[in-house]
C-alpha cells in the first residue's frame, strides 16, 4: 500500500478498503524501518500521528470526510505546525516547538491530512545538498552515496522511499525540483504569491515559494488545490478566484509550442541529463507538441544576482533568532554582545553564518548600489527574458541540475561549486514564475533525472497538464528505489 | 563673537489607532507587560506583517494639512541593528519614499508669525521597552509597545532659537491632536522630540556640526535641554574646543545633556526594502475622499474668524491655538452674536482662570452657553464689565446661568431714569464743594460725583448713564 499514489490512496480509503490508522500505520513501521538509512524525518511522533488518524476514520465513519480525510503526509520541517517542534534543520530551533500553523499546515490539516513526521532539510533551507541540516544529511533512496538534493532533501527522499505519499517542500532557488529531480519524484513551485508564506520561516522572503513533491503530477495538483489560496497574514499572497490544478490534467498536447532555452543546453550540461531530456522532448513531440528554439540571455546572471538579494534578505530575516525570547542561547556569557555573539555562532551552521556575511555585506553603506541594486535590476532582465520568451511558447523545458546527484561531501568543501549547481533554478524564483520538476531517465550511475518545466505567471494547470501527458507515456515516475 | 543657532526637529507621533502597524494586536496603554505582544510583535519564526491602513489614513491626514506631497507609492524599509526590544531585528520604517515629502508649519513666536518648512514625515513601528530598573543585573523587556505605529515627522534646520524650536513642537503638537491622529499625550510617549542643534557664526553660510538630542517628553524640558546644549556648545567652541557630531541625552534632573554615542559609534543600519510588504499606492480618490473629510484646518479657521467675527489676527491665533479652543469660542461668538466680546473672554478671563487652575478647555466649568449667556448681558447693558465679572466667578463655581445669578445676587445694572435722577440730585445735594469746583470749570470734579452716585447704588447704576444726567443737572 505504501507504493500507492495520493489519489490512490484516497480512493482505498473512501471505498473502506483501508482505514487510516492502518496506512499510518505502515507508513510509520516503514519510516520506523528505513529512516535510520536515510535520514529524511527530524521529527516522527507515532502517537500523534495514530490519534491524528482516529480522529480521521472516526470523521469518517460520521460522514464528514473530504477528498483527502485521512491521508498521510509529511511536512518540511520549515512549517510552523502547532505543537510539533519546527527546527527549520537548525540547531537554533531545536527547542522551538511552535505555538501555531503556518497557513500551509492549516489548509492540510482542514483538508483531513494527517502528518506523518516531518522532513530534513538544509538549515534554514540554506543548500543544494541537504548536507547543511543540523541533523545531519539526508541521503538518496537511490543510492545512499549520494545527496537527495536540497534544501527540501528529506521531502523528496521520503517521497521516493515511499515513506510518505507526499511532502510539503519550500523552493527559493531551486529546492523543491532540484531534490525532486535527484530522487526522481514529482514537485511544483507554484507562482510566488500563490501559496501563503504565513508560518513558512523565511529564508528569502521575495523568492520563497511554497509546494508540494509527490509521485505523480495528479498527486501534486490534488496537494496544490489543498496548499494554495489568498491568506490576508501574507501581504504578498495575491487574492485571485480559487482555481482547480487538476482541471486541464486530460488535455491533448497537440498545438503546445515547448521552447527550448539555448543557454540550458550550453557548455556544463552533463551528457547523460542532456540525453534524458532530449528523450522527454521527443515523446511531447510525439504527441503534437512542437519545438520553439528561445533564448534566456541573461541565465548565467541569475546565479551572482540571486547570491546576492538571497543573503541579503536572509542576513535580516535571521536577525529575529538572538537568543533573547525563544531557541538556542548560549550558556555563558558577560554582556549582552556576548550573549548575542555566542548564541550566534553556537546556533548557526556554517553555511547560514557564510550568507549572513554576505547579505550584511552587499547591504552595507556604499556598497548597497554596487550588489544589492544592481542585482535587482539584473532580476528584472531576468524577468523581460522569460516575458519575451513566453511570447513564443507555452512552457519551457530543460534539465533542472546540470547533473545528477552528486556524491556525499563531493562539493560540500566549495561553496562556489556548489552554488553553480543552482544555474537552472535560479532564474524562475528571480522572475516569481513557477516551475516543476518530473521524473524522466536516469544517468549511467542510475541516478534520476528530471525534466523543468516553467510555465508563465499562474501557469501551473497547464505545466502540470503537460507532466500528466508525459507520465501517462512514461513510466519513470512509478520506479522505486530498491531499499 | 556673535552666534546663530540652528535648530531642526524630529518629533514621533504616535498615531492613535486601535490595533498596531502590522497586526491586530491592541495598542492600549497602561496593559501587564508582555500581555499585549502577539507572535508578530514576538517576531516568532514565520510571522508576516501586515499593514494597518488606517496608519494610512492618519498619515496623508497630516501631509495634507501641511500642504505636503503625498507619495502615492511609498515604500517601507527594514532598518537593521540588534536590541532586545527589537525583537525581529530590524525596525520596518520607511527610508527613500516615505509617504509624505515637504509642507509647512505656521508657528507664533511672539506676536509674529514664521513658516517652518518640513523634509518628510514617514510611518514606522514602535520598539518595546527595556526596563532596566526593576531586575537587579537583569533587564526586563515589555512588547506592549512595539508595533505602535508612529509617524516621524522632520522638520528642515529652520528654527533660530529654544523659543521657536517650542512654538515649532507646541504647533505640531496642536495640529496632530487637531487632526484626531495622535492623543498627544507627553508622558505616556504619545509625541517624543528630538532636537538637532549647532551654532555658527552671525553670517556664516554652513551649518555648524549638530549634536542630536533624544528623546524630549515635555515643551519644559526641549527648551531646557537645547538651552543647556547652545550654551555648552558655544562655550566649548569659545574655548577654542570643537563639536563632534554626536547623540546626547537630556537629564532633567541635572538639566544637562550628556553624551549617548559619537559619530563614530554610528550603526550602519543597512536600509533595504522590506520584502514582506508590498509598496503603500494611494490613489488620487483616496486622497480626495480624505480631504473631504478632514476638519477645517486651524489656518483657515484663523482666517475665517477674522473675517467673520472681526477679532485681531493676533486673537483669532491664540482662538485657534487648539481645535476645542476654537471650537467653543465659535459656539460662542455665534451665540451670542458678539465675536469680539467673546474673543476678549475666552482668551483674556477663560483662558488666565484655566491656566491658573492647570485646566484644558475641555474640562472649563463654564460651558459655551453658560458664557453665551453672560455676554448677552453684558451686550445689553444689563451688567457693566465690573459686575460680569463678579457673575463670571460666580458661572466659575456653579451650574447656575448668568440670568440666575444676576437675578439671585441682585446685580443688575440699574438703568431706571428716575432712580438714577433721584440718586445724582442727592449727590449733587450732599456736596456742593464738588458742584461749586465743576461749575467753575473743573472737569474731574465731575467723576467724583459720578463716584458718589455709583456708590449709592452699589455700583448697579449704569455708569453712562450717570454721567449724562449729571451733565444735564448742572447745566
Amino acid at each position: 500500500m505504501t507504493n500507492a499514489t495520493l489519489k490512490q490512496l484516497s480512493q482505498q480509503l473512501a471505498a473502506g478498503a483501508v482505514s487510516s490508522v492502518e496506512l499510518a500505520t505502515q507508513y510509520l513501521d516503514r519510516i520506523e524501518a528505513l529512516n535510520p538509512q536515510l535520514n529524511a524525518f527530524i521529527t516522527v511522533d507515532r502517537a500523534r500521528t495514530l490519534a491524528d488518524a482516529a480522529a480521521a476514520d472516526a470523521a469518517r465513519t460520521a460522514g464528514n470526510a473530504g477528498l483527502l480525510t485521512g491521508v498521510p503526509m509529511v511536512h518540511k520541517d520549515i512549517f510552523c505546525q502547532q505543537g510539533w517542534k519546527t527546527s527549520c534543520g537548525s540547531k537554533m530551533l531545536d527547542n522551538f516547538i511552535s505555538p501555531y500553523s503556518a497557513h500551509v499546515v492549516e489548509q492540510c490539516n482542514a483538508a483531513g491530512l494527517i502528518t506523518l513526521g516531518r522532513a530534513n532539510m538544509d538549515e534554514f533551507a540554506m543548500g543544494s545538498s541537504n548536507e547543511n541540516s543540523y541533523y545531519g544529511a539526508v541521503k538518496n533512496p537511490w543510492d545512499l552515496n549520494a545527496i537527495p538534493g536540497g534544501s527540501s532533501g528529506g521531502s523528496a527522499a521520503a517521497v521516493a522511499a515511499r515513506l510518505t505519499p507526499v511532502a510539503t517542500a519550500t523552493d527559493t532557488g531551486g529546492s523543491i525540483r532540484q531534490p525532486a529531480s535527484h530522487c526522481g519524484v514529482t514537485g511544483i513551485k507554484p507562482t510566488y504569491g500563490v501559496v501563503s508564506r504565513y508560518g513558512m520561516v523565511a529564508y528569502a522572503s521575495s523568492l520563497d515559494q511554497g509546494g508540494p513533491i509527490a509521485q505523480t503530477a495528479e498527486d501534486c495538483a490534488l496537494m496544490l488545490n489543498v496548499m494554495a489560496g489568498f491568506d490576508e497574514r501574507d501581504s504578498t499572497s495575491l487574492e485571485r478566484a480559487r482555481e482547480d490544478y487538476t482541471r486541464d490534467l486530460n488535455q491533448p498536447l497537440a498545438g503546445l509550442r515547448v521552447g527550448l532555452p539555448r543557454e540550458y543546453f550550453a557548455d556544463g550540461l552533463d551528457a547523460d541529463v542532456a540525453k534524458v531530456i532530449e528523450d522527454a522532448v521527443a515523446e511531447l513531440k510525439k504527441q503534437g507538441a512542437q519545438v520553439v528554439d528561445i533564448s534566456l540571455p541573461n541565465t548565467e546572471l541569475s546565479i551572482p544576482a540571486y547570491y546576492v538579494i538571497a543573503p541579503a534578505e536572509a542576513s535580516t530575516n535571521l536577525s529575529r533568532y538572538d537568543g533573547v525570547r525563544y531557541g538556542h542561547r548560549a550558556a555563558d556569557y558577560k554582556d549582552l554582545v556576548d550573549m548575542y555573539e555566542k548564541t550566534r555562532a553556537e546556533g548557526f551552521g556554517a553555511e547560514v553564518k557564510r550568507r549572513i556575511l554576505v547579505g550584511s555585506y552587499v547591504l552595507s553603506h556604499g556598497y548597497y548600489d554596487a550588489y544589492y541594486l544592481k542585482a535587482q535590476k539584473i532580476r528584472r532582465l531576468i524577468a523581460n527574458d522569460f516575458t519575451a520568451a513566453f511570447a513564443q511558447c507555452d512552457v519551457i523545458l530543460g534539465p533542472v541540475a546540470p547533473t545528477a546527484a552528486f556524491n556525499i561531501g563531493e562539493k560540500s568543501g566549495d561553496p562556489v561549486q556548489m552554488y553553480l549547481s543552482d544555474i537552472y533554478t535560479l532564474s524562475v524564483n528571480l522572475a516569481g514564475l513557477p516551475g516543476m520538476s518530473v521524473p524522466a531517465g536516469f544517468d549511467r550511475q542510475g541516478r534520476p533525472v528530471g525534466l523543468q518545466i516553467i510555465g508563465n505567471y499562474f501557469g501551473e494547470a497547464k505545466m502540470l497538464n503537460v507532466a500528466h501527458q508525459f507520465q501517462l507515456a512514461t513510466d519513470w515516475h512509478t520506479r522505486a528505489p530498491a531499499l | 563673537m556673535k552666534w546663530e543657532v540652528v535648530i531642526g526637529l524630529e518629533v514621533h507621533v504616535q498615531l492613535n489607532t486601535a490595533t498596531k502597524i502590522f497586526s491586530g494586536t491592541s495598542t492600549a496603554f497602561g496593559a501587564e507587560p508582555n500581555t499585549q505582544a502577539s507572535a508578530v510583535e514576538l517576531a516568532f519564526p514565520g510571522v508576516l506583517p501586515v499593514m494597518n491602513k488606517a496608519v494610512v489614513e492618519k498619515a496623508i491626514r497630516l501631509g495634507l494639512a501641511l500642504g505636503s506631497k503625498i507619495n502615492q507609492k511609498n515604500v517601507f524599509a527594514r532598518k537593521n541593528y540588534f536590541y532586545p526590544d527589537l525583537p525581529k531585528g530590524y525596525q520596518i520604517s520607511q527610508m527613500e519614499l516615505p509617504i509624505v515629502e515637504g509642507g509647512v508649519l505656521p508657528i507664533l513666536v511672539g506676536e509674529e508669525e514664521k513658516l517652518v518648512k518640513l523634509t518628510r514625515a514617514h510611518m514606522e513601528e514602535d520598539a518595546g521597552k527595556s526596563l532596566h530598573e526593576d531586575f537587579s543585573g537583569m533587564t526586563g523587556i515589555d512588547l506592549n509597545r512595539a508595533g505602535t505605529p508612529l509617524l516621524e515627522v522632520v522638520s528642515e534646520p529652520d528654527m533660530r532659537s529654544p523659543e521657536e524650536a517650542v512654538a515649532y513642537a507646541r504647533a505640531l503638537h496642536s495640529l496632530v491632536m487637531w487632526l484626531g491622529i495622535c492623543d498627544g499625550n507627553m508622558q505616556e510617549g504619545s509625541f517624543r522630540v528630538d532636537a538637532n542643534v549647532s551654532v555658527r557664526p552671525f553670517g556664516q553660510q554652513e551649518f555648524g556640526t549638530r549634536r542630536e538630542i533624544k528623546n524630549l517628553n515635555s515643551f519644559r524640558f526641549l527648551e531646557q535641554a537645547i538651552k543647556y546644549e547652545i550654551q555648552w556648545q558655544i562655550d566649548t567652541l569659545e574655548d577654542g574646543g570643537r563639536v563632534e557630531q554626536a547623540t546626547v541625552l537630556f537629564d532633567p534632573d541635572s538639566g544637562e545633556t550628556r553624551m549617548m554615542r559619537s559619530k563614530e559609534d554610528a550603526h550602519d543600519y543597512r536600509y533595504f526594502p522590506d520584502p514582506d510588504l508590498l509598496p503603500v499606492r494611494i490613489s488620487d480618490e483616496q486622497i480626495a475622499r480624505i480631504r473631504s473629510e478632514m476638519p477645517e484646518l486651524p489656518s483657515a479657521m484663523k482666517a475665517r474668524f477674522v473675517e467673520a467675527f472681526g477679532v485681531s489676527a493676533y486673537d483669532a491665533a491664540l482662538l485657534t491655538g487648539s481645535r476645542a479652543t476654537a471650537e467653543y469660542f465659535e459656539a460662542v461668538a455665534q451665540a451670542s452674536g458678539q465675536g469680539k466680546l467673546a474673543a476678549n473672554w475666552v482668551n483674556g478671563e477663560i483662558a488666565a482662570r484655566l491656566n491658573r487652575e492647570g485646566k484644558d478647555i475641555g474640562d472649563c466649568p463654564i460651558s459655551a452657553e453658560r458664557l453665551t449667556g453672560l455676554i448677552q448681558r453684558i451686550a445689553d447693558n444689563t451688567l457693566s464689565s465690573k459686575l460680569a465679572k463678579q457673575v463670571f466667578d460666580a458661572l466659575w463655581d456653579s451650574d447656575l446661568s448668568a440670568d440666575a445669578i444676576i437675578e439671585r445676587d441682585g446685580l443688575k445694572q440699574v438703568s431706571d431714569v428716575g432712580a438714577i435722577e433721584k440718586m445724582v440730585e442727592e449727590a449733587i445735594a450732599a456736596n456742593p464743594k464738588a458742584v461749586e469746583e465743576f461749575r467753575a470749570g473743573k472737569e474731574k470734579a465731575l467723576n467724583a460725583l459720578a463716584g458718589q452716585v455709583m456708590k449709592a447704588s452699589k455700583g448697579k447704576a449704569n455708569p453712562a448713564q450717570v454721567q449724562e444726567i449729571l451733565k444735564q443737572k448742572l447745566a
